[in-house]
């Protein structure tokens, strides 16, 4: 189901070719494909279980595949070519490539043991070979961006929920990947803190031209957000369109399901 | 009375000898405990297995076997010690292969989310291990580190054995001149005990300056 007409003649940052993945005997994504434009922003929404989050895993090499190919910025992610033929690509191969992709989780993952901005810098400092005063002068930059500057010297634990979402997005930022994933990054958040972080988003979607792949539960956040809406079920993509297609005029059965159930639970979309 | 403090001084002499082995035996057995621990968790399996021998090796067999061994063996083979080098050395690769376990359960108990961060912000697998792992392991080890110390300053007793003149070793010293059981033997149950909390006190401490921020609260 990839409109690559939608794409045009512009090359996909992302291209994801036929990717098969099973957890045992559990088939969780079914030669799932789709190409992604650079700069373009992806709601990814579907039942829990469709693979919504293991692709996105895949794409930050959280995950093995099983079969199929991913592209990313004209690289192969898990492959390298030698004598003509694809084979598994090697940890510094992955090193390379996952310099191009940044991640925020549902639960934060914060260091513990490091304050604020230390969790901001580390990586730029440890694999950018970036000086300390330069990572640290971009990391106040990126927390003032998220309404953290004032938290630099805090330690995480000492944070709210959206408050550790927020210095996440930064730290993800700090290493500026063209890509960034979004795993379900305010599910775990009360509801009144939930706003915050994606306000977070929304200036980062207006202020970049950086491609970002959003999981999410949130269906008025991903109708204002996306440009493109992917709709997951059993592995493979169902339907995709923009939101306003997906949304209101759902083609598919499954897809007029699941947005039927998650008004039902209340959502307003 | 006079007669008692000299004796005293004796058994002082042993205990400045104890406090050394237990200093070098614990930083020798440190240093075991990181290599076998880390080692049990390599990719490598050469290194995983080296690492297990050891472990099951110094676990499984007696410290007075092992310390007979490094004083009276090791010779046989061309590797003369000396007393204190022979303890420190059983001493430290005995309780090692204990605090090996502690390191590797510690590293354990990281959560899986943490190296999911490593990768995600492209950390290699030293560095991961170096900022992010290890510190936080390293407070879960405290207290168990603190259990073996005390262990390795009691199991120091064994020394005495290979006439390395320690605490216990001039206890018996002035037992046989003086004839008095009591007094040296009391003295050096209250040494012991006295080492072993202070090196109590020192790891809660050393744990409370480390585990300051992680909890929210800012001491």
């Amino acid at each position: 189901m990839v409109l690559a007409g939608e794409i045009g003649v512009v090359q996909p940052i992302i291209k994801v070719d036929r990717i098969s993945k099973n957890f045992g005997a559990f088939q969780c994504l079914n030669e799932l494909s789709f190409e992604v434009a650079p700069g373009e922003k992806i709601a990814l929404i579907g039942p829990s279980g469709s693979g919504k989050t293991t692709i996105l895993r895949i794409l930050m090499t959280l995950e093995t595949i099983n079969s199929g190919h991913i592209e990313v910025d004209g690289d192969q992610l898990y492959h390298v070519e030698r004598n003509g033929q694809l084979v598994a690509a090697d940890e510094a191969h992955l090193h390379r490539m996952r310099q191009k992709i940044g991640m925020v989780f549902q639960l934060f993952n914060l260091f513990p043991h490091k304050s604020v901005l230390d969790n901001v810098t580390l990586a730029p400092i440890l694999t950018k070979k970036m000086k300390r005063a330069d990572a640290e002068r971009r990391g106040m930059e990126l927390l003032d961006m998220v309404g953290m500057a004032d938290k630099a010297k805090a330690m995480p634990a000492q944070l709210s929920g959206g408050q550790k979402q927020r210095v996440a997005i930064a730290r993800a930022l700090a290493l500026s990947p063209k890509i960034m994933l979004f795993d379900e990054v305010t599910s775990a958040l009360d509801p009144e803190l939930v706003e915050e972080v994606l306000n977070v988003m929304r200036k980062l979607a207006a202020e970049t031209d950086m491609t970002m792949l959003l999981v999410t539960h949130e269906m008025s956040f991903a109708n204002d957000f996306a440009d493109r809406i992917l709709f997951f079920d059993g592995g493979r993509i169902v339907e995709e369109g923009k939101p306003g297609e997906i949304f209101r005029h759902p083609k598919q059965e499954r897809t007029q399901a699941f947005l039927k159930k998650i008004i039902a639970a209340g959502q307003r979309i | 009375m006079d007669q008692w403090s000299g004796y005293l001084g004796l058994i002082l002499q042993g205990a400045w000898v104890t406090i050394e082995l237990t200093i070098l035996g614990s930083a020798l057995a440190l240093v075991m405990a990181f290599l076998a621990g880390l080692g049990r968790l390599s990719k490598l399996a050469p290194l995983r297995w080296l690492a297990t021998a050891y472990i099951e090796f110094f676990r499984g067999t007696s410290i007075f076997v092992q310390l007979f061994w490094a004083y009276f063996v090791l010779p046989l083979l061309g590797v003369p010690l000396s007393p204190l080098q022979a303890g420190v050395l059983a001493l430290g690769l005995n309780v090692g292969a204990y605090a090996a376990e502690v390191v590797r359960g510690a590293v354990l108990s990281v959560g899986k989310e943490q190296y999911e961060a490593c990768v995600a912000l492209n950390l290699n697998r030293w560095q991961c291990m170096r900022h992010i792992i290890l510190p936080q392991a390293f407070i879960v080890m405290l207290p168990t580190f603190g259990n073996n110390a005390i262990e390795l300053l009691k199991a120091t007793a064994v020394v005495s054995l290979i006439s390395l003149a320690d605490m216990t070793f001039q206890a018996q010293v002035v037992r046989s001149q003086t004839g008095n059981t009591l007094i040296p033997f009391a003295t050096i149950l209250l040494l012991y005990f006295a080492m072993a909390s202070a090196l109590s006190w020192g790891v809660r401490r050393l744990e409370r300056k480390l585990a300051r921020g992680l909890d929210g609260v800012r001491a």
